[in-house]
């Protein structure tokens, strides 16, 4: 069984004019277990992190992001968004195991 | 983070990956700045941030910015893909260093050029896990 991925937490701006550029930050609880690690018995623990995480407004990918193991546990990634108009944003992060977790957040223009 | 010569040599592992997102262009230099800890206490998470100089435009962005590390067990690090949707090419992440070594970032412009940096993050406390 794949490990579990954590309720993701996204932070945006509190006041948002339009054609700002604004940071949109994330974070998800994950082990993101390298592959590297071995047990107490020696066995290798196997590899099992988030590998894609996707930033969708408006129904169209903005922003993605390809992780490898070398991402650290608990992913933060943060990335700049031109707020031109109001909408719904979807963010998905996917796992190896291809099970994925999704948020959606309004953008509301100040 | 001062950027090392582009001359000095990558492992073999780091230089293939380098050469798979070259596609045989030329990086250029500039353009990029990667920011990390001068001394990072803990491998394990490292906080970096990577900015572009680009205007972002549809009609000249940056397409994807690749990040490898030079002596991890793979140089794979992450590869962000950006729009010009985004309005501004910087990325913030955490990275797992198994040891004092070079980063390296390659960014890809919507014209098909690529531009190139590495820097040196010293690491008291490595992380990978092993």
């Amino acid at each position: 069984m794949a490990a579990p991925i954590g309720q993701p937490r996204v932070r945006l701006p509190a006041q948002i004019r339009a054609g700002e550029v604004i940071e949109i930050r994330t974070l998800v609880s994950h082990v993101m277990e390298t592959g590297q690690r071995r047990d107490q018995s020696g066995a290798v623990i196997p590899r099992d992190i988030i590998r894609r995480f996707e930033a969708k407004f408006e129904g169209q990918t903005v922003f993605a992001m390809d992780l490898a193991p070398a991402i650290s546990a608990n992913p933060y990634i943060a990335f700049q968004f031109k707020a031109e108009r109001p909408g719904r944003f979807e963010f998905t992060w996917t796992n190896d195991a291809g099970e994925s977790r999704s948020v959606t957040q309004e953008l509301k223009l100040a | 983070l001062a950027p090392v010569p582009a001359s000095a040599t990558l492992s073999a592992a780091a230089q293939a990956a380098v050469d798979r997102v070259r596609n045989n262009r030329t990086p250029q230099e500039g353009r990029i700045v990667l920011r990390a800890p001068p001394i990072a206490e803990n491998g394990n998470t490292v906080p970096i941030t990577i900015s572009v100089e680009s205007p972002m435009t549809a009609a000249d962005h940056v397409t994807r910015i690749h990040v490898f590390a030079d002596k991890n067990p793979t140089p794979d690090v992450a590869t962000f893909h950006l729009t010009p949707a985004c309005g501004r090419a910087q990325v913030d992440t955490r990275i797992r260093l198994s040891q004092t070594q070079d980063v390296i970032v390659l960014a890809e412009m919507s014209d098909g050029s690529l531009y190139m940096t590495r820097a040196e993050v010293k690491v008291t406390i490595g992380g990978c896990g092993g």
